[in-house]
């Protein structure tokens, strides 16, 4: 599984990777974690809203940061 | 909260609504007792005078910031639950291939109800630009976000009541169209950084406003709530103390010599001052409120508002990355024209 949280480096960027990290530790998945920071390249995937999470190459979730449950039952939904 | 454990037979919307309607009761209580409860306090138990310099900047202080959180409160959470129907997206799809003219009206009218916060200017630029908003049209759209937002129509109904606020409103609106059309007119698509046509869409966008439930509408409106009040509290806080100590010790004859209708240049003075000043609506509005009360003309006050919440040293900082100097020069000097222009005309007509 490849994630991409994608922001300019704000607070709410970095709150979107813990939880990302902590759901990926909690689910025991191999999974890896990029940081996009590039504006071009975030507005690419079509959102307007950071920060963004993506999950290999499709848009899961943008403009808010989600808690840690969240991302899992969404990065489990992607396992199923 | 309700500390209740969920009943089986309890309707959940039932049990929603009885909870919003406990909740709205609580506050209008709040806000109605907030001047007795000052009065009373400082008043009978403190035994201030309140028509004394200290007493009275104390007073409107403490008065002030529970009304002024008050109002943010009650007003965040509707908006932001009115709001929650809509996105950027749903705009920038509204938007699509509209030719300007009427892209610049709606957009500006989108600006308002858009969930929107300046710090996703970049990025927003970027997505409507490239998705082939012409780019008169997407400066009309984030004129009139920041111009007219919720804090700003809360406080200006609190404080000044209903005319008042939709004056501001109108002017707002107008500004953004206007000011919009002009920079498209301009041809200044030259002076946009060239990635941001060559950025090519892909994956379909996600609709954050697809699938809420009330349930989720209603607790965003309480986060953001939390989350806005966390973010102005400083500005409120440094803005209602301004306040308290212009209200106490600047008398009001220094306003009327310096700031009057009169003087032709106060409108200019004000916008000259707001426009590197960042700060939003809370800040402003409990200074507003008082220069108002010391004499200050209402279309200069307005002028200032707009200036320091239109327009700001940290945006433009962030737009660089999109735009060259050139095209964030024309912005700031056209919104600046259009607020003097609006400040002037409310002091002529008012």
């Amino acid at each position: 599984m490849h994630i991409k949280i994608l922001g300019p480096g704000c607070a709410n960027c970095a709150n979107l990777e813990r939880a990302t990290r902590e759901a990926i530790d909690g689910l025991g998945l191999s999974a890896t974690v990029e940081t996009v920071t590039d504006y071009g390249e975030i507005a690419a995937y079509g959102i307007m809203r950071t920060p963004g999470l993506v999950v290999d190459e499709e848009v899961v979730l943008a403009g808010l940061v989600p808690t840690t449950a969240r991302v899992r039952e969404l990065l489990s939904a992607r396992l199923a | 909260m309700t500390t209740d454990a969920p009943t089986r037979t309890g309707h959940p919307g039932l049990r929603r609504g009885a909870t919003l309607a406990a909740a709205a009761l609580g506050w209008w209580a709040l806000y109605s007792l907030n001047l007795p409860f000052w009065d009373w306090l400082l008043g009978d138990v403190a035994g201030l005078d309140l028509d004394s310099r200290a007493g009275g900047a104390v007073h409107f202080f403490l008065y002030d910031s529970v009304k002024i959180l008050l109002l943010l409160t009650g007003i965040i959470f509707v908006v932001t639950v009115l709001r929650s129907f809509m996105s950027v997206e749903r705009t920038r799809a509204l938007l699509g291939g509209r030719r300007e003219g009427v892209g610049n009206v709606l957009a500006a009218g989108l600006g308002v109800v858009t969930p929107f916060c300046s710090c996703s200017a970049v990025p927003a630029f970027i997505g409507f630009v490239a998705a082939g908003v012409p780019l008169g049209v997407t400066m009309s759209f984030l004129i009139a976000s920041p111009l007219v937002n919720e804090i700003a129509i809360a406080l200006l109904l609190g404080l000044f009541g209903i005319g008042p606020t939709l004056l501001y409103v109108a002017a707002g609106l107008t500004i953004a169209i206007v000011a919009g059309w002009v920079i498209g007119r301009l041809k200044l698509e030259r002076y946009v950084e060239p990635f941001v046509f060559e950025t090519k869409l892909r994956g379909k966008p996600i609709d954050p406003a697809y699938g809420l439930t009330w349930d989720d509408r209603v607790r965003m409106g309480v986060e953001e709530v939390g989350a806005i009040l966390r973010k102005i509290w400083p500005y409120l806080l440094v803005g209602i103390g301004l306040g308290a100590a212009i209200h106490g010790w600047v008398p009001a004859e220094w306003f009327a010599a310096h700031a009057s209708a009169d003087n032709p240049f106060g409108v200019l003075v004000a916008v000259g001052l707001g426009v590197p000043l960042y700060s939003n609506a809370a800040g402003i509005l409990p200074l507003v409120d008082v220069l108002f009360a010391k004499g200050v003309p209402m279309g200069t006050l307005l002028a200032f508002m707009m200036a320091t919440v239109a327009l700001s040293l940290p945006e433009t900082i962030l737009l660089k990355r999109v735009l060259k100097p050139r095209l964030i020069v024309t912005f700031v000097s056209v919104v600046a024209a259009g607020i003097v222009a609006v400040g002037y005309l409310f002091n002529a007509i008012l």
